[in-house]
């Protein structure tokens, strides 16, 4: 199965050092580098870009060997292998924690997005970022992020991943708060504010992804091992394991020994990890850092915020899938279904041009998520959409940019229009994504969106369960407003008449960089999906994702062999999958992109309808929409207040309360030590001082006697001696 | 007595120098003239220096990290009447934390440039604190290490009370009788057990208290073991700060001068953790055992509350103390798990704590050096004067925060997997019936709050103060200077350098980790 | 003649002396009141010595005696200037710092 040899390995790993020795000669040079270092870091990640590019056309592309393409560096004799804990050999294996590469069709074809999409960035920032005060560091910390994604792909392990999730958490949250250093920025505390939102949201779903991982980690190997002692499984006692393909082998045996039943606790740890996808992949409830993100540089927006970082929470959900009990899916499927139509609906009305953009992208979030939630062929159709979608998607974002940019950074929608003549290269760039993201057949949307309606129905048909049948109404409305918004976008950016006369007669084309990077991108979201290259393109079956990535040899077990989800939480994958379901999709497809497409021709190209009656008469439910439906209020007012409120109450408890308590003690011993003083004082001493006194007083009377006069003495002393002798005489 | 490893081999008077160099320094720096501050200031850094060389040539040359037991052992009788002995030696715990402790005094002296009133009697007792936290790490008798303790109390009171902020009298005598009701509880106990047992020596106590050995009398319906055991966890707790005992550290993090601070939240919460680790647990193991979840519940009530009370203040360097209050919260609950992830994951976030939060100490000092206030919400956009000034913060605040490639990543993660792998308080029903969770499983899903709140008063904190419209009054602004980053440099390489290798400091706990656990587990 | 003689004119002699010092109001008397008292015993010593069994003792004690009254003169005058000299009096009753 491993077809990699360490040489190849060799080459992955460069691919993952190049953006890190990129991102530290930047940080520390950058600054008095000609050109503040910019051609460094897109030239090393053009090298980057060759190699991924190589990679996967030679080895994934070009596999022939037998079985399926799956190479773990781990076990290749020679592969690079990285100990993390411990150097020391004496640590037993489940105590330390040994990483290495994982290169699979998923992987492979993942990577190759990352190198390609990342170049093309790279490049166009070099253009757009031009004369900002903190270029340097802009293009470090992208290089930085591109390291962590492409760190997360080859991840043989999830705790590894989940290491570079968070590090592109981080990055995320800097290049966010990328205006709230630049004092010109109008923006600044909004950026601020953005970072800290992004950063914290996340944080939720990442927490939960650890708990769940934490889980997996502890429970896997006792259920198995408990397993094994009562002899529903065969084979060696297994040790706690991180590695991906422990996790399946362990739980493909658990699910086995069970019947096809998930223990109970392989929900719960389900659930907890699809957390994290929520978190990361902006779904419903933590979507609301994603439209704020947009503060960030356009670049960033395309590349973090749309094809690569959100849907590392999907490629998690690949990775994880067998761990999944058909319970979690269903939760899977409500999530992603419903984060699809309702981020569609107010990508309706929002008229900031990114920020359709941003609420398009987590309503596609929630195709794929929903798509992996069908529990059948919708894994491969979602992680597929995951590839064509950061394509099409990236492309949108910089066209966009490119819009900005000509339009001197406006971003409002409403004062553009007949922006088609003065960028002419922007416009076809965006009409070709648009017309990919709305799955116009031959362009790269439509393979993998269509692929998704198509396992929604057939999930549906095999098995009538809520989750898929909210799916199944949710996701074509979801598909036909987003033909809608999107070319609501086309018509009010590029057509009719310009209504800002002074912004439309400024706006230029933009630099080559910048459209450069937008037609490699479109093309790629024009071709990405089939490549052409082989086969019909017109056949929906059999395009290279497809080939590469199929469902029977995703999990390869770490006895060998692959993992046997229809065993296991694979639900849907009869014979109609392919054609029965397919046919109705086409259909499906097409009528809600006619619809959608005329519908926003009717308003917003031929101006028939004014938009203003439609809103007026929708009324609240309008501004409800329009508002986001009051989600980020909802929050401010209940976690964010709560959260506060309780940091306030227990400060307050720990200043009066905690320290109070140590204070009282305190305030006691020094109550008490002023009462032993008093007693002290008055009692003890006071008996001391009254024997004093007394021996004053009378050494006060004998002080009488004592006139210091000698001759009284010496009289005393003879009277004395007189006396005594009298006495004597006498007695 | 081969307990203490005595071969001859093995003798080393190593350790005593390394104790007693500050001490050489202080009589050097005692004997200049007090004018000549620049001459002191020298003197101390040379005698910071050279125990930080000879710590660092012990940890990667003299330490044999595969070796079980103590090395480079010292031992003589001291005060023979009474059984004490001098004897000191270092294992994988110890070790450590001594080259900790090195780095941390050596780093405090450049950044005690700018303590008021600053003196040559400042340094002195700089130097008396660094023999009395290196004695504390070292010590193998429990009389000596109870001297240590006692000698570690006294300049600390007054580093505080003199060099200290304006309400520097209340904070040292606040912390001095904190700790000094902790050290008589430690006396007590110690007492104790020589009577019980006719000996001060920690091998020889684990070796009977492995055995059962204790005879003392219950008292109070309790235990001989458990009165020892509550006195010297109480005793230890004090100094972590435990959740209960933790309100010392604020006021005295917050009046303390920057380079105190430091010290204090990098080294000397750890002797807390690391006297329970030595001197109490594996003493005592058996009301260990028995314990263990109560230990566990106030290491989780102090990683959430500590995190909560850290995002409720306005001051700067209070709401750092606060994240230490949280932070230590892993060290109890980790070692109370009884797991090998738990405890390594303990022992690492001693070390990781020590770095991360003496970092944003430092960091806290760079800001009040300038503005001369830490009010949180009087900054803003700092990051525009002071560009590296925000690069190094954020390297500091996010190594506390636990973001992974940073070291307090891998020390929470190995103490929250290993806190959800503990067995403590499962009932054979609840194993039998394959619900496999237990009191530690639930305290882990609640310390999980505490993570996400860690992230949330860093973030604010950080916006607050960096990002967003600069304040007026802050323009003009100087950017961290040279001297500011010789101090900050090694400890943020150090929270890069273990976040990505912390086999750095693992494989040198490993063995002696690994030996304790034996020792634990073979109670219960 | 016997001893008693001897004895009464010694006696006769310390009282005088006795009064003297009592009764004087210059110091310089009472000086010679004590040299009368020494006498008085030196008296009692010869004649003890003339009367008793022939050992010289008691005459070696009348001459320590005399020899001790010449120095106790010496210091006595000396003392004396200086009371005279601190007090401006001869007048024992006025040196009265005893009292405190």
């Amino acid at each position: 199965m491993n077809t990699l040899t360490p040489n190849d390995y060799t080459l992955l790993l460069s691919v993952l050092l190049i953006p890190l020795l990129g991102y530290v000669v930047q940080i520390f040079v950058g600054r008095s580098l000609p050109r503040k270092g910019d051609w460094m870091l897109v030239g090393s990640m053009f090298v980057v870009m060759c190699i991924t590019v190589y990679m996967f056309f030679v080895h994934a592309m070009g596999h022939t060997g037998s079985g399926p393409f799956w190479n773990e560096s781990a076990r290749t004799p020679g592969g690079p292998v990285f100990r993390w804990l411990y150097n020391t050999s004496n640590v037993p294996g489940d105590q330390n924690l040994i990483a290495g590469l994982l290169y699979d069709g998923l992987a492979a074809s993942m990577l190759m997005v990352v190198g390609v999409v990342s170049f093309l960035v790279h490049l166009f920032s070099s253009a757009y970022m031009h004369g900002d005060r903190r270029y340097h560091i802009f293009f470090a910390n992208i290089s930085l992020f591109t390291f962590a994604m492409l760190g997360l792909i080859l991840s043989d392990n999830i705790l590894f991943l989940f290491v570079f999730w968070e590090l592109m958490g981080f990055m995320s949250y800097l290049l966010i708060g990328h205006f709230a250093h630049d004092p010109d920025s109008p923006r600044i505390t909004h950026a601020a504010a953005a970072c800290k939102k992004a950063f914290l949201t996340t944080r939720v779903g990442d927490t939960c992804l650890f708990f769940g991982m934490a889980m997996f980690y502890f429970l896997l190997p006792r259920e198995y091992n408990q397993l094994l002692e009562q002899g529903l499984i065969e084979g060696e006692r297994a040790l706690s394991s991180f590695r991906f393909a422990d996790l399946w082998t362990m739980g493909g045996q658990i699910v086995e020994a069970n019947h096809g039943d998930y223990p109970m606790w392989m929900t719960v740890a389900g659930l907890f990890t699809f957390g994290g996808t929520v978190g990361k992949s902006a779904q419903f409830p933590l979507h609301i850092w994603l439209p704020d993100a947009m503060e960030g540089p356009t670049p960033v927006s395309a590349m973090i915020h749309a094809a690569t970082m959100v849907a590392a929470g999907v490629f998690l959900l690949g990775r994880m899938f067998p761990m999944m009990s058909p319970e979690v899916l269903q939760v899977v499927i409500a999530v992603g279904a419903f984060t699809a139509l309702f981020a569609a609906t107010i990508g309706c009305t929002v008229n900031d041009i990114k920020g359709v953009l941003a609420y398009s992208t987590i309503s596609q979030l929630g195709f794929m998520v929903a798509a992996i939630g069908t529990g059948g062929l919708g894994l491969v159709a979602g992680l597929f959409h995951m590839v064509t979608h950061a394509f099409f998607k990236a492309c949108l974002f910089l066209s966009a940019g490119s819009v900005i940019h000509g339009c001197h950074h406006e971003q409002n929608m409403q004062k553009m229009g007949g922006l088609r003549k003065k960028m002419p290269l922007t416009f076809l760039c965006m009409l070709i994504c648009t017309l990919a993201i709305a799955g116009m057949p031959l362009f790269s949307g439509y393979y993998s969106k269509d692929r998704i309606i198509a396992s929604v129905i057939d999930s549906t048909l095999t098995q009538w369960r809520g989750g898929n049948v909210f799916a199944l109404v949710a996701l074509p409305l979801a598909a036909m407003l987003t033909t809608f918004y999107m070319f609501r976008l086309i018509f009010l950016t590029f057509f009719g008449e310009p209504r800002d006369h002074h912004l439309h007669e400024h706006a230029h084309e933009s630099p080559w960089p910048m459209t450069g990077a937008l037609l490699g991108l479109a093309s790629l979201g024009l071709f990405g999906g089939h490549f052409w290259l082989a086969g019909d393109p017109l056949s929906i079956n059999g395009t290279w994702f497809t080939n590469l990535v199929e469902w029977q040899n995703m999990y390869v077990t770490s006895r060998g062999g692959s993992l046997d989800l229809t065993q296991m939480n694979m639900v849907a994958v009869g014979e109609h999958a392919e054609k029965t379901g397919h046919i109705w999709a086409i259909g499906v497809s097409m009528t809600v992109l006619a619809l959608g497409f005329f519908a926003a021709l009717w308003i917003y190209g031929l101006k028939k309808l004014d938009p203003a009656r439609i809103t007026g008469k929708l009324g609240l439910v309008y501004e409800a929409v329009r508002d986001k439906y009051y989600i980020d209020e909802v929050v401010n007012a209940t976690v964010v207040r709560g959260t506060m409120g309780l940091a306030k109450g227990q400060t307050w408890i720990d200043e009066n309360i905690v320290d109070g308590t140590v204070l009282g003690v305190g305030r006691l011993g020094r109550g008490l030590g002023t009462l032993c003083a008093w007693i002290d004082k008055h009692i003890v001493d006071g008996a001391v001082n009254w024997l004093a006194n007394t021996t004053q007083a009378l050494g006060s009377v004998v002080r009488l006697l004592q006139t210091g006069r000698i001759q009284q003495y010496i009289s005393f002393a003879v009277g004395g001696a007189l006396l005594l002798a009298a006495f004597h005489i006498l007695t | 007595m081969d307990l203490l490893n005595l071969n001859p081999e093995n003798a080393s008077t190593l350790l005593s120098w390394l104790t007693f160099l500050p001490l050489i320094g202080m009589c050097v720096v005692l004997m200049l003239p007090a004018s000549n501050l620049r001459a002191i200031k020298i003197a101390t850094g040379l005698f910071t220096f050279i125990p930080l060389v000879l710590a660092t040539q012990m940890y990667f040359g003299t330490f044999d990290k595969t070796v079980s037991g103590y090395q480079m052992v010292q031992h003589f009788e001291w005060i023979k009447v009474l059984g004490i002995n001098y004897s000191v030696g270092v294992d994988g715990l110890s070790m450590p934390l001594l080259w900790l402790t090195t780095i941390l005094f050596f780093v405090a002296v450049p950044a005690s440039e700018t303590v008021p009133r600053l003196s040559k009697s400042y340094f002195v007792l700089l130097l008396l604190l660094e023999l009395g936290v290196l004695g504390v790490f070292v010590s193998l008798d429990f009389f000596l290490f109870y001297v240590y303790w006692e000698v570690m109390l006294l300049p600390m009171y007054f580093l505080i009370g003199i060099w200290g902020g304006p309400q520097r009298e209340y904070a040292a005598i606040k912390f001095f009788l904190y700790t000094l009701a902790g050290s008589v509880l430690m006396l007590i106990a110690v007492i104790a057990l020589r009577l019980d047992t006719g000996t001060f020596s920690i091998p020889e106590l684990v070796a009977i208290g492995k055995a059962g050995g204790f005879t003392g009398p219950a008292l109070l319906g309790m235990s001989f073991t458990t009165w020892v055991f509550w006195f010297l966890f109480i005793a230890f707790a004090i100094k972590i700060p435990a959740f209960p005992f933790h309100t010392w550290l604020p006021d005295a993090h917050v009046q303390a001068p920057t380079p105190i601070s430091v010290i204090l939240a990098g080294i000397l919460l750890k002797l807390g953790g690391y006297g329970l680790l030595r001197g109490c647990f594996p003493i005592v193991p058996d009301a260990f055992h028995h314990f263990a979840y109560v230990l566990g519940v106030l290491g989780v009530i102090a990683i959430v509350y500590g995190a909560y009370v850290a995002l409720g203040q306005t001051d700067f360097k209070k709401m750092v103390a606060y994240s230490s209050v949280s932070h230590m919260g892993f060290v109890l609950l980790g070692m109370a798990a009884l797991t090998e992830w738990g405890m390594n994951g303990a022992a690492l976030q001693m070390f990781t704590h020590g770095i991360s939060s003496a970092a944003c100490f430092l960091v806290v000092g760079v800001v009040y050096d300038r503005a001369h206030h830490r009010d949180l919400n009087a900054f803003g956009g700092l990051a525009q004067p002071m560009p590296r000034y925000w690069a190094l913060a954020t390297i500091a605040f996010f190594a506390s925060l636990g973001l992974p490639g940073m070291a307090g990543f891998v020390s929470e993660a190995l103490t929250m997997v290993g806190a959800f792998q503990s067995q403590v308080g499962w009932t054979d029903e609840a194993i039998a019936s394959g619900w496999m969770w237990g009191p530690f499983q639930w305290l882990t899903l609640i310390a999980t709050i505490g993570i996400v709140m860690t992230a949330a008063y860093i973030l604010w904190a950080l916006q607050r103060v960096f990002l967003g419209t600069l304040n007026e009054k802050y323009q003009d602004f100087k950017d961290i200077s040279a001297r500011e980053v010789f101090s900050l440099a090694p400890l943020l390489i150090l929270c890069i350098v273990l976040g990505i290798f912390p086999w750095f400091v693992l494989d040198w706990m490993e063995v002696s980790v690994a030996d304790l656990m034996q020792i634990l587990t073979f109670a219960g | 003649m016997g001893v008693e003689a001897y004895m009464g004119v010694a006696g006769m002699l310390f009282v005088l002396g006795i009064v003297c010092i009592i009764s004087r109001r210059n110091i310089l008397y009472v000086l010679m009141g004590i040299e009368m008292i020494l006498n008085a015993a030196n008296i009692n010593f010869v004649a003890c010595n003339r009367f008793g069994n022939g050992g010289v003792e008691g005459r070696m004690f009348a001459i320590f005696v005399i020899i001790l009254a010449a120095a106790e003169a010496a210091v006595a005058l000396a003392i004396v200037l200086n009371v005279f000299h601190l007090f401006q009096s001869v007048r024992p009753s006025d040196a009265d710092m005893l009292r405190d």
